[in-house]
């Protein structure tokens, strides 16, 4: 319709608009007699025993959607991004995260901080990671620029705490070791997670073995 | 060198004749792609990238030189299919792990990579395993390693330890099929690739060197890394503050690179230094030796106080070189107002050489600088630990020797592996000390204009010289002749007959002879070797730029005023350029600006060095004062150049400026003073925020001002004492400190662990009782000092090396003035 009436405006030929109707809307009451009886009218429409009706239905039914909150809780969508999880690895249970700062970087409200050091088994290791969510802003570049799949976004989103600056660190984002033993490890379906037909885009290496 | 005109991409461009066309691009702003070249070295040739086509002919623009009117093509089809395979060869096998490389992006494969526009691979072979080495301060992954040899020319040609080389790699030859497939150069580049990988030298687990980490710096992959540096920060994190170093004298361009020092605290770190490698080396103290900053929680209210009441009380204010000209000149301002004396023992005796050098010189400072001797092509050395007291001018020499095939002269009294290493064309002069001025002598004698020298001198030099006959055994050859009879066929008869005829042969013959021969007995003097002048003479075959270093133990000799005068008298009336190496940071700042005084009064104020109350930048004073890489100020270097540096970290407490203003001066910052350091010293009267601090494309060193050189009246009086032949005898010491340390601000730093005490040469360690580790009593009739040996394979022969960076080591005790002393050593 909306479109119609563009077209129209535009042509400016068809002198009378086609497909228009005038509401029947009745006029105002002016005196207060006509008032009167539209208090009348309106009050004693019985819509308000349509709704009652609803209600007393429903609860004979027993059929309840209310969310007993926060005992139960919606379903999140699996592109949610709340609070960040770390991932662990589906081969090794070790963790995806290799330090390179491209989270720290990106981030645009430069929530994310992290020290590396080279640790004992010659490789570079994240000795501290926090982040600040009470300065994120959940837009999830950082999982996005995330080359290993490693921080990604989770399901978390109760962010209340007593202070504005509130900060996650690295041991509570990880994957626990037991649920990821259990393989129970969720993968990520938001920004910077591999899009489907992936294999196809990619141009292959040849290997000479 | 004559200016010649060349076209690049249709550009009009201008440059020196013999240059290479890559730097002749560089300096106009034109790019050719270029991974292995080194401005200032020798062209490596592994890359091939900067292939370019001149007047029709694929060269590579590192190693072809420019001739006048060439038509250079950067860029042709056929090239840019060559970059492109080069740039694949480059990838194949390389590890994907650029997200926990040191390089973090700053990279050149990844640079040119997407520069070639590289979306694909073509070529594979199968890899070898490459495990990653611990080598030291150094860190060598030879997955990440492309190759380029960079590190093996820098080590070669600039720094001179030769540390790196390229050793097998053991893989398999590449696949034959792609010699016919592949672009030219990019096949043959593999092949050389596919053979090497970077080893070490000595063939040991370990990196020996001076450990300058040069390597590291020109590394364009995260190959090499400082080991201290590893997994510590993302280039990007990093903020850059541009500076110059500290320690030396040689005032190099550096950049601290600075972040947070974790995430608890948000302090700033200084976590490396970089520099522009193309344009300048540093050595490992300016390039580990950063975190010597003075750490002050708050302003000490009451120490302050009583410093201000000490400056009341004071008469004399002795300090160290380690400040910047500002200072100097706040210290200088001081000794106007309140009438201190000023005591700078070393600084004095630089200022007084100089004067003394002004007096036949005529100009108040040396001529040349260390970029002369770069690119000179002959060299002499005196008086230097070229190693340990100026590493630049060691580089600097090195170059000289390696990329201009020059030669050269070291004289000093203390034999050096690193110097002998660089060459055969460098002489190694082994004299004894208090030998300065016979070798002095004996470069006027051979390179001095004896037309135009003062005829005393002419006179003196002429007395050493005399005749005598030797018989000299020679081989000639000589030309004999025989007469053979030759069975020939007369070809009128027709018969065979026998015809006489002459023939001769070349015969080696001994002949003994009797010659007359020049003696200079100043060769046996400066202990010269018999083969002395034969090699002199083969090594100044096609020399034409000289230049003349001399060092801190010619200022403190006995007779440093009669040395002051022969290296007048040398850069006067000879071919060489002088350099004089100022002993520390800013001895020629100082020595320009303070008017010295040579002894204490009754009470004293102690600036970075014990006084009766000490304001101390090392944190062990009454006051703390801020390091210098904790100040704004500028810095005089040995190339009479005048660098700023900027603060790289925070400083909280009391400066020198601050108990200026409390007496009496007015300025809200010390760099105030900048403007108005003295012109009659040769300073200009800039701001210091005017003052710039970089190379541009072309290598100019475009950093702060270089000083006025200004003339000096003279009186006409050249001549020169004699020197009187005496020698130390005993046991000899020497004061130096080894490679990586120059005063008590390198011993600070965390990453320099040089262990202080008596050091001697492995070589002697193994022929004496002595052993490393032993405690010996260093006793002569200044003091004596109780002391641990510690090995040193950076010197030879038997001189004792005694430090000064160890505070704890008062071996200044030990020695009068000169450097070089004599002590009994025994073991406790």
């Amino acid at each position: 319709m909306h479109s119609e009436h563009n077209e129209q405006v535009i042509t400016k030929e068809v002198p009378v608009k086609k497909g228009y109707y005038l509401v029947d809307i009745e006029d105002y009451p002016t005196d207060g007699w006509g008032k009167f009886k539209r208090v009348v009218k309106r009050t004693l429409r019985g819509e308000l025993f349509v709704g009652l009706w609803v209600v007393l239905r429903e609860m004979i039914k027993f059929d309840i959607h209310t969310i007993q909150y926060p005992a139960e809780k919606m379903p999140i969508g699996p592109r949610y991004r709340a609070v960040h999880e770390m991932k662990r690895l589906l081969e090794s249970d070790t963790e995806r995260c290799i330090g390179c700062g491209l989270c720290e970087k990106i981030c645009i409200s430069n929530c994310i901080r992290m020290d590396t050091r080279y640790d004992e088994n010659s490789r570079k290791e994240v000795s501290e990671y926090s982040i600040n969510l009470g300065r994120c802003i959940f837009c999830g570049y950082c999982a996005e620029v995330c080359p290993e799949l490693a921080i990604t976004h989770g399901g978390r989103y109760e962010n209340a705490s007593e202070q504005r600056e509130h900060f996650i660190v690295y041991e509570d984002m990880l994957t626990p070791i037991d649920q990821m033993k259990a393989g129970t490890q969720q993968e990520f379906q938001g920004f910077g997670s591999i899009t489907p037909h992936e294999d196809e885009r990619v141009k292959k290496t040849p290997l000479a073995y | 060198m004559n200016e010649i005109t060349i076209n690049i991409d249709g550009k009009e461009v201008k440059t020196q004749e013999g240059e290479y066309i890559l730097n002749a691009a560089r300096a106009n702003n034109i790019f050719i792609p270029a991974i292995c070249y080194l401005t200032r070295c020798s062209p490596t040739l592994a890359c091939r990238i900067c292939l370019v086509e001149a007047d029709g002919k694929q060269v590579y623009a590192c190693n072809a030189k420019a001739k006048e009117g060439m038509q250079i093509t950067t860029t042709t089809p056929t090239i840019a299919t060559e970059r492109r395979a080069i740039m694949e060869v480059y990838d194949v096998n390389h590890p994907l792990q650029c997200g926990v490389c040191d390089q973090s992006g700053e990279c050149e494969l990844q640079n040119y990579t997407l520069e070639m526009g590289v979306d694909s691979q073509s070529y594979a072979i199968k890899d070898v395993a490459r495990e990653a080495k611990d080598w030291g301060h150094i860190h060598y992954d030879p997955g990440l390693c492309i190759v380029c040899e960079r590190c093996v020319t820098v080590c070669k040609d600039m720094i001179g330890d030769n540390s790196l080389k390229t050793v097998a790699r053991g893989s398999d030859a590449i696949d034959a099929e792609y010699k016919e497939s592949m672009p030219k150069d990019a096949y043959s580049m593999w092949n050389k690739l596919n053979k090497s990988i970077i080893g070490l030298t000595s063939g040991e687990e370990m990196l020996d060197c001076t450990s300058c980490g040069e390597c590291a710096a020109v590394c364009p992959v995260g190959a090499l890394v400082d080991t201290g540096f590893m997994y510590t920060s993302n280039a990007w994190e990093l903020k850059q503050i541009p500076a110059t170093c500290g320690h030396c004298s040689a005032g190099c361009q550096i950049s601290y690179d600075v972040k947070h020092t974790s995430i608890e605290n948000p302090e700033e770190k200084i976590y490396r230094v970089m520099n522009e490698w193309n344009y300048v080396s540093l050595c490992g103290a300016g390039r580990y030796g950063f975190d010597y900053q003075n750490k002050v929680a708050a302003k000490d209210a009451a120490a302050f106080a009583k410093a201000l009441e000490a400056f009341k009380k004071a008469d004399t204010i002795a300090f160290t070189s380690t400040i910047t000209n500002e200072e100097a000149y706040l210290l200088q301002a001081m000794k106007e107002k309140f009438g201190y004396k000023l005591v700078n023992k070393e600084a004095k005796a630089f200022q007084t050489f100089l004067q003394n050098y002004s007096e036949i010189s005529g100009t108040k400072l040396y001529g040349s600088d260390l970029k002369k001797v770069h690119e000179a092509n002959f060299v002499i050395s005196v008086g230097a630990a070229l190693k340990s007291d100026n590493p630049n001018a060691r580089y600097a020499l090195n170059n000289s020797m390696t990329v201009n095939k020059g030669a050269g002269i070291y004289f000093h009294p203390v034999s050096d592996p690193v110097i002998e290493g660089m060459g055969k064309s460098l002489i190694s002069v082994n004299h004894a000390p208090l030998k300065e001025e016979a070798v002095l002598y004996l470069i006027l004698d051979l390179f001095a204009d004896k037309t135009k020298l003062p005829s005393s001198v002419v006179s003196y030099l002429a007395s050493f010289h005399s005749e005598k006959t030797i018989t000299v055994e020679e081989t000639i050859k000589e030309k004999v002749v025989e007469k053979v009879l030759v069975k020939k066929l007369n070809e009128e008869t027709g018969v065979e007959e026998e015809v006489e005829e002459e023939k001769s042969t070349m015969v080696s013959k001994k002949v003994s002879k009797e010659v007359q021969v020049d003696v200079n007995r100043l060769l046996e003097i400066v202990g010269a070797d018999d083969k002395f002048m034969e090699a002199l003479e083969k090594n100044l075959a096609k020399k034409e730029s000289f230049a003349l270093m001399v060092g801190p133990d010619l200022y403190t000799h006995p007779h440093a005023k009669n040395l002051a005068r022969l290296v007048a008298l040398i850069e006067k009336y000879s071919a060489f350029d002088l350099v004089m190496i100022p002993s520390l940071t800013n001895t020629l700042g100082v020595a320009l600006i303070c008017e010295l005084d040579d002894a204490k009064g009754s009470y004293t104020i102690g600036y970075n060095t014990k006084g009766d109350f000490t304001v101390s930048a090392l944190g062990d004073g009454d006051l703390d004062m801020p390091a210098i890489n904790q100040q704004e100020g500028t810095l005089t270097s040995i190339n009479k150049r005048v660098n700023p540096t900027n603060a790289a970290i925070g400083y909280n407490g009391y400066e020198l400026n601050d108990i200026a203003n409390a007496l009496g001066f007015d300025a809200k910052h010390v760099i105030e003073y900048t403007q108005k350091l003295p012109l009659a010293a040769g300073f200009k009267a800039e701001k210091f925020d005017d003052l710039p601090n970089r190379y541009e494309n072309d290598g100019t060193e475009v950093r702060g001002y270089v000083l006025q050189n200004v003339s000096v009246a003279t009186n006409g009086n050249e001549e020169v004492a004699a020197f009187e032949e005496k020698a130390l005898e005993g046991s000899l010491i020497y004061l130096a400190n080894p490679v990586r340390q120059f005063n008590e601000f390198t011993a600070k730093a965390t990453l320099l662990k040089e262990k202080a005490g008596l050091y001697m040469s492995e070589a002697f360690l193994s022929t004496s009782d002595f052993k490393e580790g032993d405690s010996v009593r260093v006793k002569n009739d200044n003091g004596e000092l109780t002391l641990q040996i510690v090995s040193d394979n950076k010197i030879s022969g038997a001189i004792a090396i005694l430090p000064t960076f160890d505070s704890k080591i008062n071996s200044e005790a030990l020695f009068s003035s000169y450097r070089f002393a004599t002590a009994s050593i025994q073991k406790v």
